[in-house]
């Protein structure tokens, strides 16, 4: 092995690649809150009675769901010029993730709603809530108890995934490691010291919402 | 006008076939190595030794918190510095095998650690040795557990063979990307592409939801 490491290019970077981070992060955000709103809209398009909405929310999640991600992200960054969509990188990826999000939330709303006993919205309608009071106040909190965790490894997954914005010509961590790369040629090193980012990112990120989630639930757990 | 770019012909659809096949190839391999790496891990997290379990975990969540894209990109460029060629193909699995084992390995271990104690504990009783309650209890009971969360890293990483493009492999969306160079028909290829891999998956996952439910009832 005759290769000479050189870190030194890496080190001048790091600042930079810091502030592109913060992008990943902002991607990561954006994309996990929308796709926990749309999400719920698409468990209650499964939910409804109406055969329509039922089709489009089952059709969004088995896309979503059965397709690679960075075939999604390839949809929206190349594919909606046809149609004289021209969405910018940031823009494409955001929406790609969003739209993955969803699908994979849509489900795991699915399992927290079954968790909430039905008897709970009865009782709650019986107490004179309307409908929408019984959900906001009674069980949707059990809800989000309930998919809290799977959330927490959604937002984990997310982070890593957004490093497909590289592809999509983003230039988050990954894509501004890439620029990098193609000035200095250190592909090992940078691709390497990007990786150490990620780990800490994502880390951190879980522990913040393992941190956030403790105030948040607190009340359900001191119950026996 | 001279035409610069030739339009979509049915040959060009075998090439995505082709492409196809290729993805199947690499998951297959990685899902199948994959999953038995996998199964030695979870069954060593099982163990009860703490600084073992400690130490395969926290090994294996490394490769569950680094993208998988850069892990390809650091694991191509790593073999190329270490004077180790080798075809895109085997690069991309290997990457893919390593991480799909550190999905598994969990996946064992929570299937492992659902068997009772005590159904463990009796069947060590009759007399039965280690591995011949390895074999007839813990096997049969974990696995049927296991199978819809494996069913689940099953899916992923076929989903995710996608990402060897990003190292030159030609697979389904490497294809796709150079059709669609040639004949600027994005629309019509992207939809074949999706439709492919939606057929392989979507089977899949009817199945593992199926399981699910018979087990439920």
């Amino acid at each position: 092995m005759d290769y000479q490491f050189h870190w030194r290019p890496v080190i001048q970077a790091l600042p930079d690649l810091l502030k592109a981070s913060l992008v990943t992060l902002e991607v990561s955000l954006i994309a996990m809150a929308l796709g926990l709103m749309f999400g719920l809209v698409l468990y209650f398009c499964r939910a409804s009675s109406l055969r329509l909405l039922r089709g489009f929310g089952s059709t969004w999640v088995e896309i979503a769901r059965n397709t690679p991600s960075l075939f999604q992200i390839f949809v929206f960054y190349w594919g909606l010029g046809e149609f004289g969509i021209f969405l910018s990188s940031f823009t494409a990826v955001v929406a790609a993730l969003t739209f993955n999000c969803a699908g994979y939330m849509a489900e795991t709303y699915r399992g927290g709603f079954n968790a909430v006993p039905a008897g709970q919205d009865k009782a709650a309608r019986t107490l004179g809530m309307t409908k929408l009071q019984s959900l906001r106040y009674v069980v949707l909190p059990q809800v989000l108890r309930a998919i809290y965790g799977p959330m927490t490894n959604q937002f984990t997954w997310v982070i890593l995934a957004s490093s497909l914005g590289m592809l999509a010509g983003l230039r988050e961590l990954s894509g501004e490691t890439q620029y990098f790369n193609s000035r200095t040629f250190r592909t090992f090193e940078f691709f390497a010291a990007t990786a150490v980012i990620y780990y800490l990112i994502a880390k951190i990120a879980l522990i913040l919402m393992r941190l956030l989630g403790r105030p948040l639930f607190r009340a359900e757990r001191a119950r026996p | 006008m001279t035409q610069v770019f030739t339009t979509l012909q049915w040959s060009d659809l075998w090439f995505l076939l082709e492409g196809a096949w290729k993805t199947i190839q690499i998951s297959v391999v990685s899902i199948l190595i994959g999953t038995l790496l996998g199964m030695v891990f979870g069954w060593l997290m099982s163990l009860k030794n703490r600084a073992l379990t400690f130490g395969v975990m926290a090994v294996l969540d490394v490769f569950r918190s680094v993208p998988l894209l850069i892990q390809l990109i650091l694991f191509d460029s790593f073999i190329a510095i270490a004077g180790f060629p080798m075809p895109a193909f085997w690069s991309g699995t290997i990457v893919l095998i390593i991480y799909t084992a550190s999905l598994v390995a969990v996946v064992v271990q929570s299937g492992i650690e659902a068997v009772p104690v005590g159904l463990r504990n009796a069947a060590r009783c009759l007399g039965l040795s280690y591995w011949q309650e390895m074999r007839h209890v813990t096997a049969p009971v974990g696995l049927r557990t296991a199978f819809p969360s494996w069913l689940g890293v099953a899916l992923a990483t076929i989903k995710d063979s996608a990402l060897v493009s990003a190292i030159g492999y030609v697979e389904l969306l490497r294809a796709s990307q150079i059709l669609n160079t040639r004949t600027q028909e994005s629309v019509k290829i992207m939809l074949i592409v999706g439709l492919i891999y939606f057929a392989i998956s979507y089977p899949l996952s009817r199945m593992g939801a199926r399981y699910e439910q018979r087990q439920k009832s």
